[in-house]
């Protein structure tokens, strides 16, 4: 057994804590939108947030998850409505292709966007060189980045102006 | 083959007139209630097998072909609402069972019973699918760049055409008027001087009740209204959110997961099995010794991952575990020294003679290595077999071979064997082959409960269907202008397509030949198929003789294409686009190549930087000719996507045979190109008219070459042998080296 906090909500699952977090979250929690490609944590397509850190999900026990926060593509944009505006840019740019590694494409750009609201190509690179597309959309992923940069720096702006909170900081937000 | 009783429902023809148009023939109830009952809902009305309108005004797509990412279901609901002048908010699609009325061959077929007569601009397309039918008649495919021009030409704008002509007798029977009174525009029809007018949905039932035209006439291009835009693509909002259902995320109830392991030597079978090795470890359910490959069955996947590792098997049995990869490449040689087995594939003039007259030849000898898919999605298939029917629930590029093939190892009809397709995590050709659901159907078989088996990143390296390995040798003559009058080349090993080693150049003697020489490594459909080395052969060694001659390689290649009007505005559109003629700094290069695959044109000009003795991609201007984009932002995709699949295989890519199997194993020692090691790339149409060309193939080809000739700028180094990072293009690099 164990428990862990997943997209803010605490689950308890019936599974051998060393399992890697991955098979947990897909067999065990049910949230298939994080996926499966190498078991080495060279792909990328396994990566979700812990403690708003991405992280390759495929190599981590999940008992090493315990009393942390894991954020999964289906919880980046908990609490808002609509859609995340890295999923928005992307659907603006028709970034994907087959999508099969675009969840951990977006999990770490959101991450990126966390710690640098205005990356350049070098900070692009850096923080997505682990997450390998075969359908070969980095242009587009590159673009979809910048877009969400901006339309984030704007509704930051419109909403420091109403007095609201911070903007949407893809999920690391929980307890 | 007894299956393919049924008639075909469509057939060609050409209207009197000269006017292209096409007809659809449809015997009223030959549409099975099977169909009906798979495709159509209460209250639809069905049109052909391909379209079906709702009382809520949707209209209905019923598309054969998988989506992977190429964006087909919008593309071929896109060729089908504008002949139908639907209003586009109002269409849908459904993916289309895999029964035999969706099958390629049915398609195909039609062609073949109806008119002889082919319009010009589907020629192409007709001889080069009829050549694949002709083998395998149970096809349902996505693949060869296929799905616009066969299935969207033939199914959907015939049966959009057919429909709309229907619903306007429908709407001219109600109203007491004549069909030629009526205009349809965004899925109304209307009547001007009654002012009267009608949904689709209003004249359904009853325009369903009449026979579709045998020819109605198709638009032509400066008619359309919805091809040639980019409307967004359907798939992409639940690829965004984690939603999107692929093979490897369905779930069924009880259902348990399987994890395999084929023998690593290619022919091995399994010598023993000791299911007590692990029958006591957590969550296992079950061994299967599937006589080739053994399997764990366990509750989890990761549990039946760890027992898998733990069970104690042993393979056998093939001879093939002392074959190397460089065994294989001197078979090949060997192959092509022994000169009396070549079989020709091309021959015009006499290039023995021209070559054997001439001042200057110039050889060289190319080869390129066997490339693995490496769908981000490893192969999957989920399986529930019982009460003597099988549902397989996998991402397939030809689910109706699956059927086939699962309910061959079952020993089931077809009939009882349901394909429920998903999304493609990738396909590229490799999800053409169904060994994964084989597999999974036998597994199941013997278990009372559904069952995943997924496959590992190790598994799916070494158990591919591979792009060939293959050595490619040419001899050209120069006259005295530098300019090649006899081309002569010899190669291992031809798949398909037919025409890809033939090159587009103003070459009047001619020798294509080739010789084959089998291995024990599977082959298999890899994005571009055969273009994808020929291309680089080809358009690696023209770069040569236009250096041999001291000419421009972009100038010589239009001195060559110069009959060629279409060929060459790609070349010179790639070329003034990328500014061929511009300054680079010292450690740049640029290259070009051109190749026509799959009935579109592409030319590719690369710029690339050398940087601690490799090769850095910095840019790529595509320009492409596909007669007429129909989606025009998904066809830029689908180039981008092809230049990034052919470069990093250019780059990186290279399957090795080592002890009779598969060296490589996963993703760090098969490297992928990532996004700090992308080029820019800008991508430029032009629709040259005539046939339709494919997309998601051609961008491939020419990069390789192109990539290559931009690194001989740089450095002086003429790759011909790939991956290219197996070249130290160090400051030793300016030395031309022999790595043949």
């Amino acid at each position: 057994m164990i428990t862990l906090s997943i997209n803010g909500e605490g689950r308890t699952l019936d599974v051998d804590p060393t399992t890697p977090l991955l098979w947990v979250l897909r067999d065990y929690a049910g949230l298939t939108g994080t996926k499966f490609g190498c078991g080495i944590a060279q792909c990328g397509a396994c990566t979700v947030l812990i403690d708003g850190t991405p992280t390759r999900s495929c190599v981590l026990p999940a008992a090493a998850a315990a009393g942390r926060a894991v954020t999964t593509i289906e919880g980046l944009n908990r609490g808002r409505p609509g859609l995340h505006p890295l999923q928005q840019a992307w659907i603006d740019e028709q970034v994907p292709q087959c999508g099969y590694c675009q969840s951990g494409q977006i999990m770490a750009a959101a991450a990126l966007l966390n710690g640098n609201p205005e990356p350049d190509d070098r900070a692009i690179d850096v923080a997505m060189s682990g997450i390998i597309c075969r359908c070969g959309t980095y242009t587009r992923i590159r673009r979809g980045i910048k877009r969400a940069a901006l339309a984030i720096r704007a509704e930051g702006a419109n909403e420091a102006e109403d007095g609201a909170t911070g903007p949407p900081g893809g999920g690391t937000d929980d307890g | 083959m007894g299956k393919w009783s049924r008639r075909a429902f469509i057939t060609a023809g050409i209207a009197a007139g000269g006017i292209v148009v096409f007809g659809v023939a449809i015997r009223r109830g030959d549409l099975s209630p099977k169909i009906a009952a798979l495709v159509a809902d209460e209250g639809d009305s069905l049109f052909d097998v391909w379209l079906k309108i709702a009382p809520d005004n949707t209209i209905t797509a019923i598309i054969p072909h998988a989506e992977m990412g190429q964006g087909v279901h919008t593309a071929l609901a896109m060729m089908l609402a504008d002949e139908l002048d639907a209003d586009w908010s109002t269409m849908r699609f459904i993916e289309a069972p895999a029964v035999g009325q969706y099958a390629n061959y049915t398609l195909g077929r039609g062609f073949v019973m109806g008119d002889a007569d082919i319009p010009g601009w589907l020629v192409d397309s007709v001889d080069g699918f009829f050549h694949t039918i002709t083998r395998a008649m149970k096809l349902q495919v996505t693949g060869g760049s296929m799905s616009v021009r066969m299935t969207g030409q033939i199914a959907m704008r015939v049966t959009g055409a057919a429909t709309r002509a229907v619903l306007l007798e429908a709407a001219a029977r109600q109203w007491q008027v004549e069909t030629r009174e009526l205009a349809v525009r965004d899925g109304r029809v209307r009547h001007a001087a009654s002012g009267r007018s009608a949904t689709f949905a209003e004249l359904a039932p009853a325009a369903a009740e009449l026979p579709l035209p045998d020819r109605p006439s198709l638009k032509r291009s400066d008619q359309f209204r919805i091809m040639g835009t980019s409307p967004p693509r359907w798939d992409i909002p639940p690829k965004v959110d984690g939603s999107a259902g692929f093979g490897i995320d369905v779930r069924l109830p009880g259902m348990k997961h399987a994890a395999v392991m084929a023998a690593p030597v290619f022919g091995d079978r399994v010598l023993s099995v000791d299911p007590s090795s692990v029958q006591d470890m957590p969550g296992v359910r079950k061994v299967v010794d599937l006589g080739d490959a053994v399997a764990v069955v366990a509750n989890g996947y990761w549990q039946a991952r760890q027992a898998l590792n733990r069970l104690d098997v042993r393979f056998g049995g093939s001879g093939n575990e002392n074959r190397e990869q460089g065994d294989i490449f001197r078979q090949f040689a060997n192959a092509l020294d022994a000169a009396d087995s070549l079989q020709t594939d091309h021959e015009s003039g006499d290039a023995d003679a021209v070559l054997a007259a001439a001042d200057e030849v110039v050889d060289a000898e190319y080869r390129v290595p066997y490339l693995a898919h490496a769908t981000m999605e490893p192969m999957n298939c989920t399986a529930w077999v019982r009460d003597g029917y099988c549902e397989l629930w996998t991402g397939s590029q030809n689910p109706l071979d699956f059927a086939h093939a699962a309910a061959e190892a079952l020993g089931l009809e077809t009939s009882q064997v349901t394909v429920h397709n998903q999304y493609l995590g990738g396909g590229f050709g490799r999800r053409a082959f169904h060994d994964v659901a084989v597999q999974a159907a036998r597994i199941a078989g013997e278990v009372p409960y559904p069952v995943k088996l997924l496959w590992s990143r190790e598994e799916d390296t070494r158990h591919d269907h591979y792009r060939q390995a293959s050595v490619s040798r040419f001899r050209a003559a120069l006259d005295a202008d530098g300019m090649p009058r006899a081309w002569h080349n010899v190669y291992v090993n031809k798949y398909d397509p037919e025409e890809a080693p033939h090159i587009p150049y103003a070459i009047a003697d001619q020798r294509i030949a080739y010789v084959e020489s089998e291995t024990p490594v599977p082959w298999g459909y890899w994005r571009s198929v055969d273009h994808s080395l020929h291309a680089f052969f080809t358009e690696s060694f023209i770069d040569e003789l236009a250096h041999a001659a001291g000419r421009d390689p972009y100038e010589y290649r239009r001195e060559l294409l110069a009959g060629q009007p279409r060929m060459l505005a790609v070349l010179d559109l790639a070329a003034e686009k990328a500014g061929w003629g511009d300054g680079l700094d010292d450690n740049e290069g640029r290259g070009i190549a051109i190749h026509r695959s799959f009935g579109t044109i592409v030319a590719q000009v690369v710029d690339v930087a050398i940087f601690d003795g490799k090769a850095h991609c910095k840019r790529v201007v595509c320009a492409v000719d596909p007669g007429f984009a129909v989606h025009r932002d998904g066809l830029a995709a689908q180039m981008e996507s092809g230049i990034v699949y052919g470069l990093t295989a250019a780059l990186y890519g290279e399957i090795s045979i080592r002890r009779g199997g598969v060296a490589q194993s996963n993703f760090h020692d098969y490297r992928m190109l990532r996004i700090d090691e992308a080029p820019d790339i800008e991508t430029h149409i032009i629709d040259g008219g005539g046939r339709l060309g494919g997309a998601g193939e051609p961008g491939t080809p020419p990069i390789a070459p192109a990539f290559a000739n931009a690194v001989f700028d740089a450095t002086g180094v003429r790759i011909r042998e790939l991956p290219v990072i197996h070249h130290d293009l160090g400051a030793a690099g300016r030395e031309a080296k022999d790595v043949a």
